[in-house]
């Protein structure tokens, strides 16, 4: 391993090309902190966004007026403001009034990205699911109704898991740009990929290398989301739904 | 169920079926923008500055003079953002339009070529790109002994119509192969040429299918802009940071950002409607 790394300094020092990541211990475990930091970020994002788009979907099906509406504007005013100033809307106007006893933030600066970016990618989920129950034949809910379900086991046990599958492809491109807007946590120093290869950058000197590897390392990400969800779309297609 | 009852139809029978379609259309609950929802908004906003005010300490200007105050220069910040949203658009559009046309080249270098560019632009996060262009593009060109300049805000426009450019090629490819085959085939048959049949036939019937996606890729590209404050540029954010460092009362911070989510989004609800009622309108009818 030690030998890979030195290849590294060998390359900086024949070709200037410099991957302080691979060859400075210190640089590579922040880059890797990084990584991990917008993995965790990615992970938790896309957990609680699908939540949100369940709950939300369930709720816009609502009997009530006043649920529907909320549900309607909730969508409204996140899909059309921008995700960053969402961001500092929470981090530093809600933020500010969450305080603890000593004026400690009780919310880190990471929880807010998350709960942001959630919130953000949440309301357009909830169109998402919101489509793919509509299409979900009305027989099917009226079948699952004559066998007695009630409208919350329905729900839960049949209009979602086929809405759920028609719905994959949209969730896909979804949680795809979810994973990239993970990246304006940035703004609010969340120390995730962008944030510590700027720190890099500003030691070494090296942007046009750290921005290369930024740009490899996010579409790899993205890469390797989209085969899974490609694969996770195979293994669960209904026959007689779709092309083969 | 959906509060769908009062749609208006001149159809006679098939009611239910009219319903269906139009609800499968309307991307969403149908509801209009009453005077009491309208309200809604301007109440929370209205709540967050009470909230505010409650924590103001006394000695100063209330917090609706203070926003007051600087709403020349926020205001103008967002006029910038709109222009650099502008900018870019129309820089994506047109060199998007050539790649989505070039996704469907038949020479296959030309085809995978674009395809990458496409995929890569578009699975890249728009900060990347910008910070890619930022920092990797001069701030002037020398041309011919002619020094021009390229300041931060073009650069970051420049950045901005990346993303847009990969979308819009996408868009053109849909809308190009979603236009049924017979269509080419009978134009074949009249003799067109291939280029013939693309500018002439195909592309007048492709453009409205993909208005719709196009607005909604502005729309994001409108919201996208304030991703340029991160690179420095002046737009609304950074403006509207300054004004808030400089009146250092951190009560101002809610109303100030509820301020700026507010004008997106009196910016960019409109739009959005207007593409939902566009997709309805040139929706293919079942």
């Amino acid at each position: 391993m030690q030998e890979f790394f030195d290849w590294f300094r060998w390359l900086y020092d024949a070709t200037g090309i410099n991957l302080t990541i691979f060859y400075d211990s210190f640089d590579r475990s922040r880059f890797v902190n990084g990584f991990l930091t917008t993995l965790k970020l990615a992970a938790s994002c896309v957990t609680l966004s699908v939540a949100v788009g369940v709950v939300g979907a369930w709720l816009q099906g609502s009997r009530l007026n006043f649920t529907r509406r909320v549900v309607y504007w909730y969508i409204q005013l996140f899909r059309n403001t921008p995700p960053l100033v969402q961001l500092y809307f929470f981090y530093f106007g809600i933020g500010h009034l969450v305080k603890g006893a000593s004026g400690v933030p009780l919310v880190t600066n990471m929880q807010w990205a998350i709960f942001a970016l959630s919130l953000y990618a949440g309301a357009f989920n909830v169109e998402i699911f919101r489509s793919g129950i509509e299409a979900v034949p009305r027989a099917t809910i009226e079948a699952a109704e004559s066998l007695g379900f009630s409208r919350l086991r329905a729900y839960v046990l049949i209009v979602l898991p086929l809405a759920f599958r028609i719905s994959l492809p949209a969730l896909n491109n979804n949680l795809v740009n979810l994973v990239k807007t993970t990246s304006i946590s940035y703004a609010i120093a969340v120390p995730e990929m962008l944030y510590v290869s700027n720190q890099i950058w500003s030691d070494s000197v090296n942007v046009p290398e750290m921005m290369n590897v930024l740009l490899i390392c996010y579409v790899s990400l993205v890469g390797i989301l989209v085969w899974l969800m490609h694969k996770w779309e195979n293994a669960m297609r209904v026959p007689g739904f779709g092309t083969v | 169920m959906r509060g769908l009852n009062q749609i208006a139809t001149d159809l006679p029978v098939l009611n239910t079926a009219a319903l269906n379609r139009i609800q499968t259309f309307a991307g969403g609950a149908r509801l209009t923008l009453t005077p009491a929802l309208g309200l809604l908004l301007i109440a929370c906003f209205a709540a967050s500055i009470g909230v505010a005010q409650a924590q103001a300490a006394s000695g100063h200007p209330s917090v609706l003079a203070t926003l007051w105050k600087w709403m020349p220069l926020i205001l103008k910040g967002f006029v910038f953002n709109i222009a650099i949203s502008f900018l870019a658009m129309a820089i994506g559009t047109f060199f998007g339009m050539f790649l989505g046309l070039a996704q469907i080249s038949l020479f296959r270098p030309v085809r995978k070529g674009a395809w990458f560019a496409t995929h890569f632009f578009r699975n890249a996060p728009w900060l990347v790109l910008l910070f890619y262009c930022m920092f990797l593009l001069p701030f002037k060109f020398t041309l011919f002994g002619v020094t021009i300049p390229f300041p931060d805000w073009m650069k970051a426009t420049l950045g901005l119509s990346l993303p847009v450019m990969a979308n819009v090629s996408e868009i053109v490819r849909g809308a190009i192969q979603s236009i049924p085959t017979g269509q080419w085939e009978s134009a074949y048959s009249l003799a067109f040429n291939r280029r013939q049949t693309l500018w002439m036939i195909i592309l007048p019937q492709g453009v409205k299918r993909m208005l719709p996606p196009w607005m909604n890729v502005y729309c994001i590209l409108a919201v996208g802009t304030v991703l340029a404050s991160v690179v420095g540029v002046q737009e609304v954010m950074t403006l509207t940071g300054d004004a808030l460092s400089a009146e250092n009362r951190p009560e101002l911070l809610m109303p100030f950002y509820g301020f700026v989510l507010l004008l997106f989004f009196a910016y960019c609800y409109p739009i959005a409607r207007w593409t939902v009622a566009m997709e309805r309108k040139y929706a293919v009818k079942i």
